[in-house]
Protein backbone atom coordinates (compact mmCIF):
# COMPACT_ATOMS: atom_id res chain seq x y z
CA UNK A 1 0.00 0.00 0.00
CA UNK A 2 1.11 3.69 -0.47
CA UNK A 3 1.94 5.33 2.44
CA UNK A 4 1.12 8.60 2.07
CA UNK A 5 3.16 9.85 5.42
CA UNK A 6 1.67 13.51 6.33
CA UNK A 7 3.61 14.19 9.15
CA UNK A 8 7.55 12.18 9.47
CA UNK A 9 7.36 10.49 12.54
CA UNK A 10 9.42 12.79 14.82
CA UNK A 11 10.14 10.48 17.39
CA UNK A 12 12.33 7.49 16.88
CA UNK A 13 10.56 3.96 16.57
CA UNK A 14 10.85 1.42 19.42
CA UNK A 15 13.22 -1.30 19.26
CA UNK A 16 10.08 -3.91 18.47
CA UNK A 17 8.71 -2.30 15.76
CA UNK A 18 11.91 -2.18 13.70
CA UNK A 19 12.42 -3.89 10.50
CA UNK A 20 14.79 -6.93 11.26
CA UNK A 21 15.94 -10.19 10.25
CA UNK A 22 14.44 -13.55 12.03
CA UNK A 23 15.58 -16.63 11.84
CA UNK A 24 12.93 -19.02 11.07
CA UNK A 25 12.75 -22.72 13.64
CA UNK A 26 13.83 -24.09 9.82
CA UNK A 27 17.08 -22.32 9.95
CA UNK A 28 15.89 -20.31 7.16
CA UNK A 29 16.73 -16.44 7.95
CA UNK A 30 14.27 -13.46 6.30
CA UNK A 31 12.98 -9.97 7.34
CA UNK A 32 10.23 -8.98 8.71
CA UNK A 33 8.76 -5.24 9.04
CA UNK A 34 6.22 -5.53 11.85
CA UNK A 35 3.90 -2.71 11.12
CA UNK A 36 3.61 -3.88 7.44
CA UNK A 37 3.76 -7.77 7.81
CA UNK A 38 2.03 -8.27 10.77
CA UNK A 39 -1.35 -6.40 10.44
CA UNK A 40 -3.52 -6.10 7.28
CA UNK A 41 -3.54 -2.14 6.23
CA UNK A 42 -5.61 -2.01 3.28
CA UNK A 43 -8.02 0.83 3.55
CA UNK A 44 -11.46 0.94 4.83
CA UNK A 45 -13.81 0.48 1.47
CA UNK A 46 -17.38 2.42 1.49
CA UNK A 47 -20.03 -0.30 1.13
CA UNK A 48 -23.22 0.38 -0.80
CA UNK A 49 -26.42 -0.16 0.75
CA UNK A 50 -28.97 -2.73 -0.31
CA UNK A 51 -30.17 -2.60 -3.87
CA UNK A 52 -33.82 -2.41 -2.14
CA UNK A 53 -34.66 0.25 0.24
CA UNK A 54 -37.21 -1.51 2.07
CA UNK A 55 -34.63 -4.12 2.23
CA UNK A 56 -32.09 -1.26 3.33
CA UNK A 57 -34.46 0.04 6.10
CA UNK A 58 -35.23 -3.79 7.47
CA UNK A 59 -31.14 -4.24 7.91
CA UNK A 60 -31.48 -0.72 9.70
CA UNK A 61 -33.81 -1.64 12.22
CA UNK A 62 -32.18 -4.75 13.05
CA UNK A 63 -29.06 -3.04 13.57
CA UNK A 64 -30.53 -0.14 15.41
CA UNK A 65 -32.15 -2.84 18.03
CA UNK A 66 -28.66 -4.67 18.50
CA UNK A 67 -26.57 -2.00 19.86
CA UNK A 68 -23.35 -3.88 21.25
CA UNK A 69 -21.18 -1.47 23.03
CA UNK A 70 -17.41 -2.24 23.63
CA UNK A 71 -16.37 -1.54 26.87
CA UNK A 72 -13.78 0.85 27.27
CA UNK A 73 -13.42 3.67 29.32
CA UNK A 74 -11.52 6.58 28.20
CA UNK A 75 -12.72 8.96 30.65
CA UNK A 76 -14.10 10.14 33.85
CA UNK A 77 -17.49 9.19 32.17
CA UNK A 78 -17.05 5.45 31.90
CA UNK A 79 -18.27 5.82 35.76
CA UNK A 80 -21.76 6.43 34.54
CA UNK A 81 -21.80 2.68 32.14
CA UNK A 82 -21.91 0.87 35.10
CA UNK A 83 -25.14 2.02 36.67
CA UNK A 84 -26.33 1.25 33.45
CA UNK A 85 -25.32 -2.34 32.94
CA UNK A 86 -26.59 -3.14 36.27
CA UNK A 87 -30.13 -3.90 37.20
CA UNK A 88 -30.37 0.29 38.73
CA UNK A 89 -30.84 1.55 34.81
CA UNK A 90 -30.40 -1.72 33.03
CA UNK A 91 -30.23 -0.62 29.34
CA UNK A 92 -29.80 -4.46 28.18
CA UNK A 93 -33.45 -4.05 28.20
CA UNK A 94 -32.84 -1.50 24.85
CA UNK A 95 -30.73 -4.31 23.57
CA UNK A 96 -28.18 -2.56 24.72
CA UNK A 97 -25.15 -4.59 26.06
CA UNK A 98 -21.70 -4.81 26.57
CA UNK A 99 -18.88 -6.66 24.85
CA UNK A 100 -14.92 -6.99 26.05
CA UNK A 101 -13.67 -6.81 22.59
CA UNK A 102 -13.93 -4.72 19.58
CA UNK A 103 -14.55 -7.26 17.36
CA UNK A 104 -18.05 -8.22 19.27
CA UNK A 105 -18.96 -4.52 19.35
CA UNK A 106 -20.36 -1.86 16.70
CA UNK A 107 -20.85 1.08 19.14
CA UNK A 108 -18.32 2.81 20.55
CA UNK A 109 -19.23 5.14 23.72
CA UNK A 110 -16.31 7.42 24.20
CA UNK A 111 -16.63 8.07 27.50
CA UNK A 112 -15.06 11.62 28.23
CA UNK A 113 -11.89 13.20 27.75
CA UNK A 114 -9.11 11.21 25.29
CA UNK A 115 -5.79 11.82 25.77
CA UNK A 116 -3.56 11.55 22.70
CA UNK A 117 -2.15 8.66 24.37
CA UNK A 118 -5.71 6.94 24.94
CA UNK A 119 -7.05 8.05 21.37
CA UNK A 120 -4.35 6.15 19.86
CA UNK A 121 -5.85 3.04 21.88
CA UNK A 122 -9.15 4.14 20.69
CA UNK A 123 -8.26 4.44 16.94
CA UNK A 124 -7.10 0.76 16.66
CA UNK A 125 -9.77 -0.37 18.77
CA UNK A 126 -12.72 1.54 16.76
CA UNK A 127 -10.82 0.47 13.27
CA UNK A 128 -11.06 -3.20 14.57
CA UNK A 129 -14.43 -3.16 15.08
CA UNK A 130 -17.26 -4.55 12.66
CA UNK A 131 -19.15 -2.65 9.92
CA UNK A 132 -21.68 -0.32 9.93
CA UNK A 133 -20.41 0.92 13.26
CA UNK A 134 -21.50 3.69 15.55
CA UNK A 135 -20.06 6.30 17.88
CA UNK A 136 -21.19 8.32 21.00
CA UNK A 137 -19.65 10.96 22.18
CA UNK A 138 -20.02 11.57 25.73
CA UNK A 139 -19.67 14.18 27.81
CA UNK A 140 -18.57 17.63 27.30
CA UNK A 141 -14.77 16.68 27.16
CA UNK A 142 -16.11 15.04 23.57
CA UNK A 143 -17.32 18.21 22.45
CA UNK A 144 -15.51 21.17 22.80
CA UNK A 145 -13.21 19.56 26.09
CA UNK A 146 -15.09 20.07 28.21
CA UNK A 147 -13.18 21.57 31.59
CA UNK A 148 -9.63 19.67 30.04
CA UNK A 149 -10.07 22.37 27.24
CA UNK A 150 -6.22 23.99 27.98
CA UNK A 151 -4.85 20.69 28.76
CA UNK A 152 -1.59 19.89 27.04
CA UNK A 153 -2.75 16.39 26.42
CA UNK A 154 -6.71 15.48 25.59
CA UNK A 155 -8.27 16.49 22.44
CA UNK A 156 -10.67 19.15 21.97
CA UNK A 157 -13.06 18.32 19.05
CA UNK A 158 -13.89 14.15 18.97
CA UNK A 159 -15.38 14.50 15.06
CA UNK A 160 -11.64 15.54 14.30
CA UNK A 161 -10.48 12.22 14.91
CA UNK A 162 -13.20 9.51 14.47
CA UNK A 163 -16.86 10.12 13.03
CA UNK A 164 -19.27 10.70 15.72
CA UNK A 165 -22.81 9.82 15.55
CA UNK A 166 -24.44 11.12 18.69
CA UNK A 167 -23.00 13.49 21.23
CA UNK A 168 -24.25 13.37 24.90
CA UNK A 169 -23.68 16.78 27.42
CA UNK A 170 -22.84 17.10 30.37
CA UNK A 171 -19.88 16.98 32.69
CA UNK A 172 -20.83 14.45 33.38
CA UNK A 173 -24.36 13.46 31.91
CA UNK A 174 -26.26 11.37 33.84
CA UNK A 175 -26.94 7.56 32.83
CA UNK A 176 -30.63 8.45 31.90
CA UNK A 177 -29.05 11.45 29.39
CA UNK A 178 -27.31 8.26 28.40
CA UNK A 179 -30.19 6.05 27.92
CA UNK A 180 -31.52 9.02 25.90
CA UNK A 181 -28.14 9.38 23.88
CA UNK A 182 -28.85 5.78 22.31
CA UNK A 183 -32.62 6.06 21.50
CA UNK A 184 -31.40 8.91 19.99
CA UNK A 185 -28.78 6.87 18.03
CA UNK A 186 -31.65 4.26 17.28
CA UNK A 187 -33.56 6.68 14.84
CA UNK A 188 -30.50 7.90 13.60
CA UNK A 189 -29.71 4.33 12.45
CA UNK A 190 -32.96 3.34 11.75
CA UNK A 191 -33.50 6.91 9.25
CA UNK A 192 -30.70 5.50 7.87
CA UNK A 193 -28.11 8.03 8.69
CA UNK A 194 -25.77 6.08 11.11
CA UNK A 195 -23.16 6.03 8.16
CA UNK A 196 -20.30 6.85 10.19
CA UNK A 197 -18.30 3.67 8.79
CA UNK A 198 -19.07 5.19 5.10
CA UNK A 199 -17.82 8.59 6.39
CA UNK A 200 -14.59 6.97 7.68
CA UNK A 201 -13.88 5.65 4.57
CA UNK A 202 -14.75 8.02 2.32
CA UNK A 203 -12.95 10.56 4.09
CA UNK A 204 -10.04 8.59 5.47
CA UNK A 205 -7.03 10.50 4.55
CA UNK A 206 -8.54 13.86 6.08
CA UNK A 207 -9.04 11.51 9.25
CA UNK A 208 -5.72 10.17 9.13
CA UNK A 209 -3.96 13.77 8.86
CA UNK A 210 -5.83 15.04 11.48
CA UNK A 211 -5.20 11.92 13.86
CA UNK A 212 -1.29 11.96 12.96
CA UNK A 213 -0.99 15.63 13.87
CA UNK A 214 -1.79 14.74 17.12
CA UNK A 215 0.02 11.10 17.53
CA UNK A 216 3.76 12.01 17.06
CA UNK A 217 4.84 8.69 17.75
CA UNK A 218 2.37 6.79 15.32
CA UNK A 219 3.87 3.35 15.49
CA UNK A 220 1.12 1.50 13.82
CA UNK A 221 -0.64 -0.02 10.55
CA UNK A 222 -2.35 3.30 9.03
CA UNK A 223 -5.57 1.48 8.80
CA UNK A 224 -5.47 -1.47 11.49
CA UNK A 225 -8.28 -4.44 10.64
CA UNK B 1 10.60 16.94 67.05
CA UNK B 2 12.71 19.44 68.36
CA UNK B 3 14.70 16.90 69.69
CA UNK B 4 15.56 15.42 66.47
CA UNK B 5 16.10 18.43 64.83
CA UNK B 6 19.08 19.53 67.40
CA UNK B 7 20.35 16.08 67.01
CA UNK B 8 20.25 16.75 63.19
CA UNK B 9 21.56 20.22 63.85
CA UNK B 10 24.76 19.11 65.35
CA UNK B 11 25.41 16.50 62.63
CA UNK B 12 24.31 17.71 59.44
CA UNK B 13 24.79 21.38 57.90
CA UNK B 14 21.01 22.50 57.75
CA UNK B 15 19.26 25.70 56.25
CA UNK B 16 16.38 27.00 56.74
CA UNK B 17 13.65 25.55 58.85
CA UNK B 18 9.77 25.51 58.52
CA UNK B 19 7.47 24.27 61.13
CA UNK B 20 4.86 24.14 59.41
CA UNK B 21 2.65 21.66 62.14
CA UNK B 22 4.02 19.84 64.98
CA UNK B 23 4.79 16.57 63.58
CA UNK B 24 5.71 18.17 59.98
CA UNK B 25 8.77 20.22 59.11
CA UNK B 26 10.54 21.19 56.15
CA UNK B 27 14.27 21.64 56.09
CA UNK B 28 16.43 22.77 52.95
CA UNK B 29 19.46 21.12 52.34
CA UNK B 30 22.58 21.75 50.33
CA UNK B 31 22.54 19.06 47.60
CA UNK B 32 25.89 17.25 48.95
CA UNK B 33 24.22 17.08 52.08
CA UNK B 34 21.04 15.18 50.88
CA UNK B 35 22.37 11.75 50.27
CA UNK B 36 23.95 11.52 53.84
CA UNK B 37 20.96 13.41 55.95
CA UNK B 38 18.12 10.87 53.94
CA UNK B 39 20.52 7.75 55.03
CA UNK B 40 20.34 8.80 58.55
CA UNK B 41 16.98 9.57 58.73
CA UNK B 42 15.76 6.28 57.15
CA UNK B 43 18.48 4.24 59.08
CA UNK B 44 18.66 6.03 62.63
CA UNK B 45 15.37 7.82 63.41
CA UNK B 46 13.04 5.65 61.69
CA UNK B 47 12.07 7.63 58.79
CA UNK B 48 11.40 4.26 56.67
CA UNK B 49 9.17 5.47 54.12
CA UNK B 50 9.69 7.81 51.32
CA UNK B 51 6.09 9.71 50.89
CA UNK B 52 6.85 11.87 47.75
CA UNK B 53 9.36 13.07 45.50
CA UNK B 54 8.34 16.10 43.85
CA UNK B 55 9.57 19.40 42.37
CA UNK B 56 8.28 22.97 42.08
CA UNK B 57 9.72 25.31 39.47
CA UNK B 58 10.63 28.71 40.99
CA UNK B 59 11.41 29.99 37.51
CA UNK B 60 11.71 33.70 38.54
CA UNK B 61 14.49 32.45 40.67
CA UNK B 62 16.10 30.05 38.09
CA UNK B 63 15.86 27.10 40.19
CA UNK B 64 14.21 23.85 40.55
CA UNK B 65 13.14 23.16 44.23
CA UNK B 66 13.06 19.47 45.18
CA UNK B 67 10.91 18.23 48.16
CA UNK B 68 11.62 14.89 49.98
CA UNK B 69 8.99 13.64 52.32
CA UNK B 70 9.99 11.17 54.30
CA UNK B 71 7.58 9.50 56.96
CA UNK B 72 8.55 8.13 60.39
CA UNK B 73 5.45 5.79 60.85
CA UNK B 74 6.08 4.60 64.34
CA UNK B 75 6.54 8.06 66.25
CA UNK B 76 4.04 9.66 63.31
CA UNK B 77 6.04 12.81 62.20
CA UNK B 78 7.10 13.92 58.74
CA UNK B 79 10.50 15.41 57.55
CA UNK B 80 10.15 17.19 54.32
CA UNK B 81 14.28 17.94 52.65
CA UNK B 82 14.30 20.44 50.13
CA UNK B 83 17.32 21.08 47.70
CA UNK B 84 17.56 23.06 44.98
CA UNK B 85 18.70 22.95 42.02
CA UNK B 86 19.52 25.19 39.14
CA UNK B 87 17.17 24.97 36.29
CA UNK B 88 19.05 25.45 33.08
CA UNK B 89 21.44 22.58 34.66
CA UNK B 90 18.66 20.55 36.01
CA UNK B 91 20.20 17.29 37.13
CA UNK B 92 20.09 15.55 40.72
CA UNK B 93 22.05 12.24 42.11
CA UNK B 94 19.28 9.71 42.33
CA UNK B 95 18.62 7.92 45.29
CA UNK B 96 16.64 4.94 44.06
CA UNK B 97 19.75 2.50 45.92
CA UNK B 98 18.04 4.01 49.42
CA UNK B 99 14.13 3.59 48.09
CA UNK B 100 13.59 1.86 44.67
CA UNK B 101 10.46 3.79 44.85
CA UNK B 102 12.06 6.96 44.27
CA UNK B 103 13.10 5.77 40.55
CA UNK B 104 9.25 6.04 39.51
CA UNK B 105 9.37 9.51 40.83
CA UNK B 106 12.49 10.51 39.63
CA UNK B 107 11.24 8.99 36.05
CA UNK B 108 8.35 11.48 36.16
CA UNK B 109 10.16 14.42 37.32
CA UNK B 110 12.17 13.41 34.28
CA UNK B 111 9.95 13.73 32.04
CA UNK B 112 7.68 16.57 33.22
CA UNK B 113 10.15 19.21 34.60
CA UNK B 114 13.22 17.73 32.69
CA UNK B 115 15.47 17.21 35.55
CA UNK B 116 18.00 14.60 35.48
CA UNK B 117 18.27 11.84 37.09
CA UNK B 118 21.81 9.66 36.11
CA UNK B 119 22.08 6.44 37.09
CA UNK B 120 18.07 5.92 37.93
CA UNK B 121 16.51 3.11 36.26
CA UNK B 122 14.89 3.38 33.38
CA UNK B 123 15.31 7.21 33.68
CA UNK B 124 14.94 7.97 30.09
CA UNK B 125 12.12 5.79 28.99
CA UNK B 126 8.91 7.77 28.73
CA UNK B 127 6.43 7.19 31.18
CA UNK B 128 3.28 8.43 31.10
CA UNK B 129 3.97 11.11 27.77
CA UNK B 130 3.89 9.30 24.48
CA UNK B 131 5.46 11.11 21.87
CA UNK B 132 6.29 14.24 23.75
CA UNK B 133 8.28 16.54 21.40
CA UNK B 134 7.88 19.94 23.30
CA UNK B 135 9.25 21.45 26.58
CA UNK B 136 8.80 19.36 29.67
CA UNK B 137 4.93 20.27 30.24
CA UNK B 138 4.98 20.92 34.11
CA UNK B 139 7.97 23.86 33.38
CA UNK B 140 5.95 27.14 33.87
CA UNK B 141 7.93 28.46 30.75
CA UNK B 142 5.59 26.00 29.11
CA UNK B 143 2.62 27.32 27.78
CA UNK B 144 0.20 24.97 28.00
CA UNK B 145 -3.38 26.98 26.60
CA UNK B 146 -0.94 27.73 23.89
CA UNK B 147 0.04 24.79 23.52
CA UNK B 148 -3.40 22.94 23.42
CA UNK B 149 -4.77 25.54 21.13
CA UNK B 150 -2.04 25.15 18.50
CA UNK B 151 -2.21 21.26 18.40
CA UNK B 152 -5.37 20.54 18.57
CA UNK B 153 -8.58 20.84 17.05
CA UNK B 154 -10.96 23.78 18.64
CA UNK B 155 -14.94 23.62 18.29
CA UNK B 156 -15.88 27.81 18.28
CA UNK B 157 -18.70 28.78 20.45
CA UNK B 158 -16.90 28.39 23.43
CA UNK B 159 -18.22 30.63 26.37
CA UNK B 160 -16.87 30.94 29.37
CA UNK B 161 -17.89 32.87 32.68
CA UNK B 162 -15.89 34.06 35.50
CA UNK B 163 -18.26 32.71 38.45
CA UNK B 164 -18.24 35.45 40.53
CA UNK B 165 -18.69 37.83 38.03
CA UNK B 166 -21.70 36.13 36.50
CA UNK B 167 -23.57 35.75 39.39
CA UNK B 168 -23.14 39.41 39.94
CA UNK B 169 -24.78 39.96 37.03
CA UNK B 170 -27.45 37.62 37.01
CA UNK B 171 -28.11 38.75 40.79
CA UNK B 172 -27.85 42.49 40.46
CA UNK B 173 -28.69 44.47 37.15
CA UNK B 174 -30.59 41.92 35.33
CA UNK B 175 -32.25 39.97 38.04
CA UNK B 176 -33.56 43.28 39.53
CA UNK B 177 -34.69 44.55 36.12
CA UNK B 178 -36.91 41.69 36.14
S1 LIG C 1 -17.11 15.81 30.51
FE1 LIG C 1 -16.70 16.00 32.71
S2 LIG C 1 -17.18 13.96 33.54
FE2 LIG C 1 -16.90 13.74 31.33
S3 LIG C 1 -14.77 13.19 31.06
FE3 LIG C 1 -14.92 15.41 30.86
S4 LIG C 1 -14.47 16.16 32.91
FE4 LIG C 1 -14.98 14.01 33.11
Amino acid sequence: MQQDDVVEPRVPVKDELKKRTVKGPDGFEFEVDPIHDYYCDARPEVRPGSYLKIVEDLFNWARSESLWILGFGTGCGAIEMRPLMTPRFDAYRYGIQWRPTPRQANLFVISGYLSVKTLKRVIRSYEQMQNPKYVVGLGSCTVNGGMYWDSYNTIKKLDEYLPVDVYVTGCMPRPEALLAGFEELKRIIRAGKGEGANLYAKNFDWYKANQKRVIHDWDMPDYNW
Amino acid sequence: MRTLLENLKERFPLGPITEQRPDLVFVTVERSGLRPLLAHLRDREGFTHLVLLTAVDWIEENLFQLTYLVHDRRRGRDIGLRVLVPRDAAEMETIHDLWPTAATYQRELREMFGIGFPGSPRVDEEFILEGWVDLPPYRRDFDTKAFAEEAFAHRPGRETHDPATHMRERLTAQGRAK
